[in-house]
């Protein structure tokens, strides 16, 4: 299934509503209209709509990471991806180097965390094969704010005097143009992903998108151009009408697809649903530390799992 | 080392010495050992001084996403922070990318994390670093991850404060950018500290030895902290400090 045909009907690079360019050439589906239940689509339909080098945006793996989705892109065999971690990343983006579907990092940090380092991106950086775009936590941050903002770029404290600075050609040190006093500051460009993924526990009947306090996601949905979404549940209701539910959804406008994967984070996990399977991270740590190894996972738990995670 | 505590029991205990006795301390990735300090401080203080676990399930009071510890630092709301290194050096700058020539590096490690933001904005910065060796304690790092010091003309209220390691804890001067060796470890030297740290530093007048952890300290560590830090740390939680999260936790 890796090396499968990507996405079809993908000429054209400027979306029909509104003829905005995309970073790569595309085009994903209108979106600002109302969803409905019958609208929703299966986790591979998703996947084709991230095309071959995209700028895709993944949530740090504390925070409702879509891994069903993340499998379906490896099974599609997506290549070229710049893969942004907002901020850092682990087993998401460690799957998608080791199945060669990533040619740009860009994030804060690459680990799985209590398990250690994480095994491709170490290796791919390690030996060329993968261009890594060092950067740090808040930065990241306020390059998709200002996205958010549709400003160009966004000022941020601190930072100067790092190597990051150094190596990051598109970063600029100015004098604090205002004089506030600041002296030095650094300017981020805005950075709009093409396309965000998330897994989320909820969402409605009109396409509304509940992740409850892990805003990092309002803020990737906001930047991003569109955002595909993974979800446990739908709910017959308005999540906007409830005050309560209202404050933690992501409002339908934002979403280019949805599609029902109950255990759609798994192994990592989704806050009060289910926690993080410690002993698979730490089993996919030890075996990917090799690629024969890595690959022997992916064949077993990727390409060959397909049938059970169907939905 | 004595029977009485572990490695881990007594670095906590000497970290948690350095802590204030109010403010807010922030807990980022990777910093079991100086997540229980804070943790412990704040049980000792009645909870004058707070924390905010910030990859935690539990001890995490954020609700508006990854941003708003950065934009709580930035504001100087976090008074204390934690960071490590692959490798540090005499001047307090921090390596966390890798080592060898960037990019390709001879040994890549995760990355810099928020270290380049909260170095600048966080008053009390405190390095965090087990192994002593000369293959961390450079003369000079790889790759700045985050700088010990800056020039006039760069807006920092933050930077290091002091260095705990598993031989010593320096202070850091950051009008002379140098680190100061204040006391070294039960059972360890001046001259073991030397022999095992690539850079030069200052002595104390009097270098003392670090106080062994009070045992009513230990106490409260293992009968109420590790259900506290197992929210963010479930392995260390349960390897360190006996406790044994439930199914899925």
């Amino acid at each position: 299934m890796v090396g499968s045909e990507p996405a079809s009907g993908t000429s054209p690079n400027t979306d029909g509503l509104t003829g905005r360019q995309f970073h790569g050439s595309f085009l994903i589906p209108p979106r600002l209209k109302v969803f409905c239940m019958k609208q929703l689509a299966n986790v591979a339909e998703l996947a084709e709509q991230v095309p071959d080098g995209a700028l895709l945006a993944i949530p740090p793996d504390y925070s409702y990471v879509p891994m069903e989705l993340i499998r379906a892109l490896v099974r599609r065999g997506v290549r070229d991806l710049h893969v942004l971690a907002v901020p850092i990343s682990g087993m998401a983006a460690d799957l998608l180097i080791g199945a060669g579907c990533v040619r740009v990092m860009e994030a804060a940090a690459v680990s799985l965390g209590e398990a250690g380092l994480a095994p491709r991106f170490t290796a791919a950086v390690q030996d060329g094969s993968l261009t890594m775009r060092d950067s740090t936590c808040p930065a990241i941050h306020s390059a998709l704010q200002a996205s958010e903002k549709g400003v160009p770029f966004m000022p941020l404290g601190g930072i100067i005097g790092s190597d990051i600075v150094k190596y990051r050609n598109d970063w600029q040190v100015v004098d604090d143009p205002l004089g506030q006093g600041n002296g030095k500051i650094l300017l981020l460009p805005a950075i709009k992903p093409d396309v965000a993924i998330i897994h989320a526990p909820l969402a409605d009947r009109f396409g509304n998108v509940w992740v409850g306090k892990r805003h990092e996601l309002f803020t990737i949905a906001h930047a991003a151009h569109a955002t595909l979404a993974t979800v446990e549940r739908v709910q017959d209701a308005n999540l906007t009408e409830d005050p309560v539910m209202a404050a933690g959804t992501i409002p339908a406008l934002y979403f280019g697809g949805l599609a029902v994967v109950p255990g759609g984070a798994k192994p990592l996990g989704l806050g009060p649903d289910y926690g993080i399977d410690m002993d698979h991270i730490r089993a996919y740590a030890a075996e990917a530390s090799s690629q024969d190894g890595f690959d022997a996972y992916l064949k077993r738990e990727i390409l060959q799992g397909n049938a059970e995670a169907a939905s | 080392m004595s029977d009485a505590y572990s490695e881990e029991e007594f670095l906590i205990c000497a970290v948690r010495r350095l802590l204030p006795a109010r403010g807010n301390g922030a807990i980022g990735a990777a910093s079991p050992i100086p997540g229980s300090a804070a943790l412990l401080q704040r049980e000792l203080t009645g909870g004058a001084f707070t924390v905010s676990m910030i990859h935690g399930t539990t001890n995490n009071p954020f609700t508006d996403g990854g941003r708003e510890l950065f934009d709580c630092a930035g504001q100087g709301r976090v008074d204390v922070f934690f960071l490590g290194g692959v490798q540090i050096d005499g001047s307090a700058n921090l390596n966390l990318v890798g080592t060898g020539e960037y990019p390709s590096l001879d040994r890549r490690f995760p990355g810099s994390f928020g270290s380049a933001y909260m170095y600048f904005t966080v008053p009390n910065v405190i390095l965090f670093r087990p192994e002593h060796s000369r293959r961390v304690f450079v003369d000079q790092v790889d790759f700045i991850s985050a700088p010990g010091t800056s020039p006039d003309d760069v807006r920092r209220p933050g930077g290091p404060r002091a260095l705990v390691t598993g031989l010593c804890i320096m202070s850091f001067d950051r009008a002379r950018g140098r680190f100061r060796l204040d006391s070294v470890h039960p059972g360890h030297g001046v001259e073991e500290v030397r022999d095992n740290t690539g850079f030069d530093f200052d002595l104390a007048d009097e270098v003392a030895v670090t106080p062994e952890p009070d045992p009513a300290h230990l106490d409260i560590l293992r009968a109420r902290i590790g259900r506290e830090v197992a929210g963010t740390y479930p392995d260390f939680a349960a390897r360190v400090l006996g406790f044994q999260a439930e199914a899925g936790g």
